[in-house]
């Protein structure tokens, strides 16, 4: 009698527990991203072989769009605690004269990078209409007159001493608008920058090295 | 041998009715999903944190920075001009207006084979020291920890005396990633010593006569 084979049978895995895990990952991952505020530039960074990453906290960035107009951004700290950009604004409106109200200085301690010189700092941050918001950003101005950015830059450094510096520019932005911004900077005392690039690795093997003695 | 059964529940004897299907949810297409969004976000939130390039510049004097430059031997010096459309122009020595002839500037890109190759060349034995020091400790000949490696580097750079004296000037038509690249060549060439100048008025003149 030939042997009778029993029918194979498929075996039925139980995806519950699996699927579960994954909407747990799922939720965590997403919870932990927070979403990057828009900035009201695009820029394009040029690239670079650097590897080094930009520190999370106490970090200023100034960055320079391709037309030349300058953003600032200036972060809370690392800790809830130390109201890095609400101390910022207060002095600032000391400097110039402008009183902010409450409400608009927890605004502006909810958001991040702006551009705009400081007599329409009230209506930015009053505004709710984002158009409005995005036409009154026209660059912090920089004429020798009055260096608004070399105020916001010293003011930052004062209320976070020990915040390091970043600037953000776009590749095709005039040199001579960054150069203004360095030499503001080291004005500052500021004399060690990180320059945001991609990365785009390149490396020189002893092999490519040209041969000696041309 | 048990059979196996399909349904759950036996046929209903009796009227027929018409038979009902459990609902059948294939899950596959969700569960793809799911570690694709994964996936994704375990990639985007590690790729977000920007990378810097770090340039450190000497304190800016203003008094009148003449009177305290170190004597550096012109041999050493490379001059980099940049200029508008990417163009790397360089020269070799002093251009001292009083000690004519003025050096001839020489065109060249960012290419392999522009200024790269002139660096690599003025800097074969710094860049082939650390080359080596690279390679012995990936290949495992020697073994030290980031920060050793680090730190070997910044003292066989500072130590070195024969590698070329880089002044990098841009010219006002010059863009931001030109300055950036060159930076970037410096740090792929192993340059020791680089600074960042302003353009003089006699750089400035030998650059109207220079080849376009």
């Amino acid at each position: 009698m030939p042997k009778i084979k029993p029918p194979v049978r498929t075996p039925h895995i139980d995806m519950t527990p699996m699927v579960d895990l994954f909407s747990v990952l799922l939720i965590f991952l997403l919870l932990t991203a927070s979403f990057r505020p828009q900035e009201a530039a695009v820029i394009t960074t040029p690239q670079s072989v650097s590897e080094k990453t930009a520190p999370d906290a106490d970090l200023m960035t100034i960055f320079i769009s391709k037309d030349g107009k300058v953003f600032f951004n200036i972060d809370n700290g690392k800790d809830t605690s130390t109201h890095f950009r609400s101390k910022l604004i207060e002095k600032m409106g000391e400097q110039y004269q402008i009183k902010f109200t409450k409400a608009e200085i927890n605004k502006f301690g909810t958001m991040s990078s702006f551009g705009l010189p400081i007599k329409d700092l009230k209506a930015f941050l009053n505004t709710k209409d984002s158009k409005e918001r995005d036409k009154l950003q026209t660059g912090i101005p920089m004429d020798s007159t009055d260096n608004q950015l070399a105020w916001w830059v010293r003011q930052a450094r004062l209320t976070n001493v020990g915040a390091e510096v970043a600037i953000k520019g776009d590749g095709d932005t005039d040199y001579k608008t960054v150069k203004k911004v360095m030499d503001l900077l080291q004005d500052n005392k500021v004399n060690k920058f990180n320059l945001v690039t991609n990365l785009q690795k390149q490396e020189v093997t002893l092999k490519e090295l040209p041969p000696a003695g041309k | 041998m048990a059979e196996i059964i399909q349904e759950e529940k036996g046929k209903k004897g009796g009227k027929r009715r018409a038979k009902k299907h459990g609902t059948h949810i294939d899950m596959t297409p969700m569960v793809d999903l799911m570690c694709l969004l994964i996936t994704f976000f375990m990639l985007t939130t590690a790729f977000s944190k920007a990378k810097v390039m770090v340039i450190t510049m000497p304190e800016k004097d203003n008094k009148d920075q003449q009177k305290d430059q170190p004597q550096i031997s012109a041999i050493r010096t490379l001059n980099i001009i940049l200029s508008e459309g990417n163009k790397v122009y360089y020269y070799i020595g002093m251009a001292d207006p009083k000690k004519p002839p003025l050096p001839m500037l020489v065109k060249t890109d960012f290419s392999k084979d522009g200024i790269r190759k002139v660096l690599l060349d003025k800097n074969r034995d710094l860049f082939t020291k650390i080359a080596d020091y690279r390679d012995k400790r990936v290949t495992g000949k020697i073994v030290v920890a980031d920060t050793t490696l680090d730190s070997e580097i910044k003292k066989m750079k500072r130590d070195d005396k024969k590698g070329p004296i880089v002044l990098i000037k841009a010219d006002e038509k010059a863009k931001y990633k030109d300055i950036v690249n060159i930076i970037d060549e410096m740090a792929i060439c192993n340059i020791a010593s680089y600074a960042i100048v302003d353009l003089n008025p006699v750089e400035k003149d030998m650059l109207k006569t220079a080849p376009k």
